[in-house]
């Protein structure tokens, strides 16, 4: 393909994708060795309420306050599950249950009984977002990337989407340390002083902050495969916690390149029609690189490699 | 109302014993209350360990065992009492603290290598961002040596057996170079090959005048090898020199029914 076709039709999506999966992989590491995967799920569910709310504050179908709205329903239901958790003393899993479900059924109540009749407050759109339409018309080759007249017309998502990332990355740089020890031996992490409620709470903040960065842009389909397929494969390829975290950003990348392609021209390649759904797409391949490492990966048995290795 | 009673019968019991002695314990406890729930696990406990010396603490299954030990490093927080490290905060004394948890506390799947686990022994050294050097290395390596684990150094954790995990928490301890040593049931079904390596080290740390502290389950072994036992069941039952402290009418105060006669009998005598 040009760069003439290539660069206003399928780069920014195509971006935004890449920098959404990885965002989302890059916390899910740590979520899934503190079998906290499943707070994707959560997160996605518990945004509905904060959108609706935000819509009823302002009146008006608008991106920030819709994403302040979620993202403060998803710290809310961060703050809520740790309070089950540490209070009832029950696994984190049935805490995330619990709230999330509550706050996905309030969401919707509260759609049901205001009056949002008037406009559109799409579920479709949540759950697959658009990242097909996350195109720059303004660009009309390769040389628009240092064009500042076209520039100025990229779609909002990207340069929202990459400082996100940016964030991610440098929360897991930063606690990196931190992160390793505490999610491997919380007790031993808190003699050396390191306070383990405030990171791990640091820890599903940024991932709820990615989650809703993420799903403004791509849907809750991404956001919720992006944080357990690309680490759980990870895991299946590596012994090593520095190993896995590259894994899983190699197969985040993949999966977004690969399902964005494969939606475009798959359907053509197996002589159909219309391109099917990107996000649809990107989760798929994501699902499958996890279920060909679960098969074949080196490092898929409990105890780790052979012990001749 | 319940909180501050407590905390008056701590100060009240502080008293009693010189402060000069306080100072210098290595791990000083003071009215110690700690309760998950309704019913207290540890209720108004004092201990103050000796320096330089290996303690065992010993009690029946679900005596609070543990749970004195992870109050004293904070990782448990008390309803009430006071801790001190060598005179000191635990905060301000860190550094001068080892541990090693129980094995069963942690996922041995986790994707690291047995020398990334000693390197965690050196995290305080290097800070949150402190460049893993050669020296750190051969520091690990060298810890690893002391528990005779020096040829696992790359294996993935998951691979060891029991007591070789256990070996490698104890080598962890060491990277952290510390004065007092807390561990947690080391001896928990470890092999007997397991048992003898972690004595022979625990030993020698004593001799550099080290204090260890060792939750231990293994009445058996108390009056081999450790010089002084504190026995608890939720409250103190005794502390003292093993040959004072470790006799037939404290092991019935604490275990009560649950060992027969006889067995407190050999044991008092051993």
């Amino acid at each position: 393909m040009s760069g003439e076709e290539f660069v206003p039709l399928s780069l920014t999506p195509m971006l935004i994708g890449i920098f959404a999966a990885v965002a989302c992989a890059l916390p899910g590491n740590f979520l899934l060795l503190r079998r906290q995967a499943l707070i994707g799920d959560a997160i996605s569910h518990v945004v509905l309420p904060g959108i609706v709310f935000a819509f009823l504050m302002t009146g008006v179908i608008a991106t920030w306050p819709m994403m302040l709205g979620a993202a403060g329903a998803a710290i809310v239901a961060v703050v809520m599950i740790e309070a089950i958790r540490r209070l009832g003393r029950i696994e984190p899993g049935a805490a995330m249950g619990v709230v999330f479900t509550t706050m996905f059924a309030g969401g919707v109540l509260l759609l049901e009984q205001s009056d949002t009749s008037a406009v559109h407050l799409d579920v479709e759109h949540a759950l697959y977002g658009n990242l097909e339409s996350l195109i720059w018309l303004d660009a009309t080759g390769w040389s628009s990337l240092l064009d500042p007249e076209a520039l100025r017309y990229l779609p909002t998502e990207l340069p929202r989407m990459a400082l996100t990332l940016l964030g991610v990355c440098l929360f897991t740089a930063l606690f990196w340390r931190a992160l390793k020890i505490s999610t491997f031996d919380e007790g031993f992490a808190r003699t050396m002083g390191i306070r383990t409620n405030l990171l791990g709470l640091g820890l599903v903040i940024t991932a709820a902050v990615a989650a809703v960065a993420a799903f403004d842009a791509v849907g809750s389909i991404i956001v919720i495969a992006m944080f357990i397929c690309p680490p759980a494969a990870a895991r299946m390829m590596t012994n090593r916690l520095e190993a896995q975290i590259a894994w899983s950003v190699l197969f985040a990348v993949l999966s977004a390149v690969l399902g964005y392609v494969l939606a475009g021209f798959g359907p053509l390649w197996l002589g159909g029609g219309d391109a099917v759904s990107a996000a649809g797409m990107i989760a798929t391949v994501s699902g499958v690189i996890l279920a060909i490492t679960a098969r074949f990966g080196p490092c898929r048995g409990r105890s780790g490699v052979p012990a001749t290795v | 109302m319940e909180i501050v009673k407590t905390q008056a019968q701590g100060d009240l019991s502080t008293d009693k014993a010189p402060e000069a002695k306080l100072a210098q314990s290595p791990l000083a406890i003071r009215g110690l209350t700690v309760s998950y729930g309704e019913k207290p696990a540890v209720f108004s406990v004092d201990m103050t360990v000796e320096p330089g010396q290996m303690t065992a603490i010993i009690g029946p299954n679900g005596a609070g065992k543990s749970t004195l030990l992870k109050a004293a490093l904070g990782i448990v927080a008390p309803v009430s009492g006071r801790v001190t490290i060598f005179g000191r905060s635990l905060a301000e004394q860190r550094a001068r603290i080892a541990y090693v948890p129980q094995r069963a506390s942690v996922d041995w799947d986790f994707p690291t290598r047995v020398i990334d686990v000693v390197l965690m022994g050196l995290y305080r050294e290097l800070g949150l961002l402190g460049w893993i050097k050669g020296a750190h290395r051969a520091k690990a390596l060298d810890c690893l040596e002391r528990v005779g684990m020096g040829d696992f150094a790359t294996r993935q954790i998951g691979q060891l057996s029991g007591g070789q995990q256990q070996r490698v928490f104890l080598a962890r301890a060491l990277a952290q170079g510390a004065d007092l040593y807390l561990l947690d049931e080391p001896f928990a079904g470890v092999d007997a090959a397991t048992e003898k390596a972690i004595i022979s080290v625990l030993k020698s740390l004593r001799e550099a005048g080290k204090t260890v502290v060792v939750v231990h389950h293994d009445l058996a072994t108390v009056a081999e090898y450790f010089d002084n036992v504190f026995l608890i069941n939720t409250r103190r039952v005794a502390e003292g020199p093993v040959s004072e402290a470790f006799t037939e009418e404290t092991l019935q105060a604490a275990y009560g029914g649950r060992l027969a006669t006889s067995q407190i009998d050999k044991l008092a005598k051993a």
